[in-house]
């Protein structure tokens, strides 16, 4: 998923490709760690898993994708319109269907998410068509030299975007009431409701955060990737791994194993070839499963 | 149809020295007694004191960190909960867990096949098993259409289809009215008496521990303070303190 | 033991399971080749799916990697028959057992390592998108560009090495499901069927009524995988082409289980019935929506129709056909 290559000069083109591409997949992860958050908050606190993942981003990223071409508007600018847009869309999807199944058994609730998932797509491909478009920025080509480090300028913008979004959403759960209701209903589902806490809302205002960061992430990821409605699926099985890589619903987690998969996939596209690079993440999450199935950074199941 | 549990089998338990820990919280601390081939022993004490604990480590799931469980004689360290059982240890939950969308002789059926490959046959004992319980009504009934003092009567006859020489029995009592516990008591009492089947039960109805058991062994705070005929036992102070003030024992 | 399931049966279900067997019997001497093939298709994923039903609506464990099987049977078979003429009808045994084997292991690092429910539906879409990305790379299985079985106009069926007309395959696969059938049907009234039921509804319980666990569930992973290997084989002998692009993906994976969710999982028939209403669902939305030439609406509607089905029958059509009809007695204390 690199959007575009690097420019290289000097002697020691080796040491300094790894260490471009490194840094570059490490800008490019922190995008991933805040899709990962999206999926890892949702799951931490309803006990869903959003198959319908990648197409949330995908929708995000065209909703960015028009504002831009329509009004002109920078994606990072239209980042907080995008994410309120797919809080909105989150928030009435959890509390008029997914709350339906949520006794279900797991693959009831998966085939619920795969059909929005096909839905999402088809809306997608009736309104934008199947080809790649993307957002073609002023700055798109400029980029920073720091030493012996050239970093394209979107990229460093993405991810200083993304690090900032993650950043909000800490202090959300951990400074504000409603976050801190939330973790309870994450915690506890009995227990917050026995101390009175809106357990449909917050878990409305939860999938509503959660489909937010994927918008969040979507208007990101629209600087460096051009978008088309079949991207989906591939950001729905990152997301996985990066979230089972960092733990569950582990917020920092997602973030660990979205840096740690951004520079591993960057480093195995250019040591490997690059259409092995995401067997090398499935390659990780099978070894993560098998050795610390709780992630990195997760509890263990009580 | 034989009577579950066979005449002249054993079924002595000892446990020895046996310890859990969850995290920081030691919930079983260095835990020993026996329980003679034949009797009936209760385990008792209050909320959190490790009784369950027990007999996860004796029905194998949940391996104790320290000590070791002797089946006659014979240790069933490091074996699984299937293992365990077909050694002849059968056990009941203290929350009823049926087999949901299996009849009422399909649930029984599955204790018998750890005896057995003929499913005609398990499903005949099964019946048997059902009959002996009160529940021979109800055979092609699905659990969830019961009521819960049938559903333990269940959870009781799915552990005695397996044929055990020694029956865990977790809080089977637990919300029978008085009649319905007396007919449990009767049944446990028979079962003792024709097969020599060793039970030890996990109780807090003092009436069925009373009319049961042959000893009484008590735990607090994971550790065992007392063990004995159950009216030394009821008059331990210690025992009674750590039930302040002993109205359970009205 | 057969005859158990048949006393136990209501005439009318065995009237019905009759009259539906006479009519696929009777089919292609009287449908069109366009019904032919839809028909062709509807076995296809009512046999696949009733070898993935095993796996969960049997024995509890949810797989999402089930592209995977048919894949490596698809590839085990078509490559020996491309490279060394082994006919498939030997190659389909090589086919269960490259199968068998990967369920195996999946089975076993999964049961080993308790990976359990969501988990263990992850790891099989790891492994099954993984393998895709490395047959992707093999250039003796066709790699990116595929692999392609020669295609000959034969005058007659040629049933040894699976070349012929759609009625052929047609009555293979419609052989294959049947046999499914019963053998699912003999081993969900056996010993082993009790135990995984009992595995599928309180894992711990039935390990203390002395169900082995670890060895019950890898019997399962091996029957599911090894019967969706044999999928694969008719897979690959009947479109001749096999792309990993398309094959292993978890998309592929959500096409066999669809319609067993749809008919009913852990029920008999259920795979069976979600079959014949999914694919003609799929025919009718093409035919209803070919005239807006706007891709997408087709998919979406078909989105829509699962969706409906998971929020309105989340038990499946079978155990609401099965009452409606009247089929036999009413499964009390069964949620309708």
């Amino acid at each position: 998923m690199q959007g575009r290559s690097l420019a290289f000069s000097g002697s020691h083109v080796s040491a300094q490709l790894y260490l471009n591409v490194a840094v570059s997949g490490l800008l490019t992860g922190l995008i991933y760690g805040l899709s990962a958050l999206g999926l890892s908050v949702i799951f931490g606190v309803i006990r869903i898993v959003n198959f319908a993942h990648g197409e949330m981003m995908v929708l995000g990223m065209f909703a960015t994708l028009v504002l831009f071409r329509a009004l002109g508007i920078d994606p990072l600018l239209s980042l907080p319109l995008v994410a309120a847009a797919l809080f909105a869309f989150g928030y009435v999807l959890q509390d008029l269907v997914v709350r339906r199944v949520a006794h279900l058994a797991d693959h009831m609730q998966f085939l619920l998410m795969a059909a929005v998932a096909v839905m999402l797509i088809s809306v997608c491909l009736m309104m934008f068509g199947p080809d790649a478009q993307g957002a073609q920025v002023s700055y798109g080509f400029d980029s920073f030299a720091i030493g012996p480090l050239l970093v394209d300028k979107v990229r460093v913008y993405a991810g200083v975007a993304a690090l900032i979004v993650s950043g909000l959403l800490f202090a959300f759960f951990h400074y504000t009431l409603t976050g801190k209701a939330i973790r309870a209903c994450g915690d506890n589902y009995t227990g917050a409701r026995v101390v009175g806490l809106n357990v449909r809302r917050l878990y409305a205002l939860t999938f509503g955060i959660g489909t937010a960061c994927l918008g969040a992430a979507g208007a990101i990821m629209l600087l460096l990737v051009d978008v088309h409605p079949y991207l989906g699926p591939s950001y729905t099985l990152l997301a996985f791994i990066i979230v089972i890589i960092g733990g569950m619903g582990s917020l920092p987690g997602a973030l660990l194993g979205g840096m740690l998969i951004g520079i591993s996939e960057a480093l195995a596209g250019v040591i490997l070839q690059p259409s092995l690079k995401s067997a090398f993440s499935f390659g990780l999450l099978i070894l993560v499963l098998l050795v610390r199935p709780q992630g990195l950074l997760g509890k263990v199941a009580r | 149809m034989s009577a579950p549990g066979q005449a002249g089998r054993a079924g002595s338990l000892i446990v020895r020295n046996i310890s859990k820990r969850f995290g920081g919280l030691v919930a079983v601390s260095d835990v020993s007694f026996t329980v003679a081939a034949g009797e009936i022993h209760a385990l008792i004490g209050p909320n959190g004191a490790g009784k369950t604990t027990t007999f996860n480590m004796i029905a194998g799931a949940q391996p104790p960190d320290t000590g070791d469980v002797q089946l006659d004689g014979v240790s069933l360290a490091g074996l699984r909960p299937d293992q365990i059982c077909r050694a002849g240890v059968g056990r009941t939950f203290q929350i009823v867990r049926p087999f949901n969308e299996l009849t009422l002789v399909e649930n029984v059926a599955v204790g018998a096949l750890a005896w057995t490959d003929d499913l005609a046959e398990a499903r005949d004992h099964a019946r048997g098993v059902l009959e002996l319980l009160g529940l021979g009504d109800k055979k092609e009934a699905r659990p969830s259409s019961i009521t819960l003092p049938d559903r333990k009567c269940l959870e009781v006859a799915r552990a005695l289809a397996t044929k055990p020489k020694l029956l865990l029995l977790d809080e089977v009592m637990a919300g029978l009215r008085p009649t319905e516990t007396d007919r449990m008591v009767a049944i446990f009492k028979k079962l003792n008496a024709d097969t020599g089947l060793t039970i030890l039960l996990i109780e807090h109805v003092m009436r069925a521990v009373m009319a049961l058991s042959d000893r009484v062994l008590v735990l607090n705070y994971g550790r065992l303070i007392a063990d004995g005929k159950p009216e030394e036992v009821t008059r331990d102070p210690e025992v009674l303190a750590c039930y302040l003030g002993a109205e359970a024992f009205d | 033991m057969m005859s158990r399931i048949i006393e136990s049966a209501s005439p009318r279900a065995l009237a019905l399971l009759a009259i539906v067997t006479a009519v696929l019997i009777a089919a292609p001497s009287f449908v069109n080749n366009y019904v032919l093939s839809v028909l062709i298709i509807v076995l296809y994923f009512a046999y696949v799916g009733q070898a993935w039903n095993l796996m969960l609506g049997f024995a509890g464990q949810l797989s999402l990697g089930h592209a995977l099987f048919v894949s490596l049977g698809a590839y085990t078979s078509a490559a020996l028959f491309i490279k060394f003429g082994v006919s498939p009808v030997v190659g389909v045994f090589a086919a269960i057992a490259v199968a068998v084997v990967a369920g195996c292991l999946i089975g076993y690092l999964g049961f080993r390592f308790s990976i359990r429910g969501v988990y263990f539906a992850l790891l099989t879409i790891a492994f099954a998108e993984f393998t895709g990305i490395i047959v992707d790379h093999i250039s003796w299985l066709g790699a990116s560009s595929g692999l392609f079985l020669p295609v000959k106009n034969l005058q007659s069926n040629d049933i040894v090495n699976l070349r012929g007309s759609p009625t052929m395959f047609y009555y293979v696969i419609l052989t294959l499901t049947g046999l499914a059938l019963a053998l699912c049907s003999w081993l969900l009234n056996s010993k082993l069927g009790l135990y995984w039921q009992a595995i599928r509804e309180d894992q711990e319980a039935a390990e203390a009524s002395g169900v082995p666990l670890f060895r019950y569930k890898m019997i399962a992973v091996a029957i599911s995988s090894g019967l969706t290997g044999v999928g694969g084989v008719w897979y690959a002998f009947y479109y001749n082409n096999l792309f990993p692009e398309t094959m292993f993906k978890t998309s592929q994976s959500v096409e066999i289980i669809l319609g067993s969710v749809v008919g009913g999982v852990g029920s008999l028939f259920g795979p069976v019935l979600g079959a014949f209403v999914l694919t003609p669902l799929g025919e009718a939305l093409t035919a209803a929506t070919e005239g807006m030439h706007v891709d997408g609406v087709k998919s979406f509607f078909w989105g829509l129709c699962v969706a409906a089905i998971v929020l309105f029958r989340p038990q499946g059509l079978w155990p609401w056909l099965y009452d409606l009809l009247g089929l036999g007695p009413k499964r009390e204390g069964k949620k309708p």
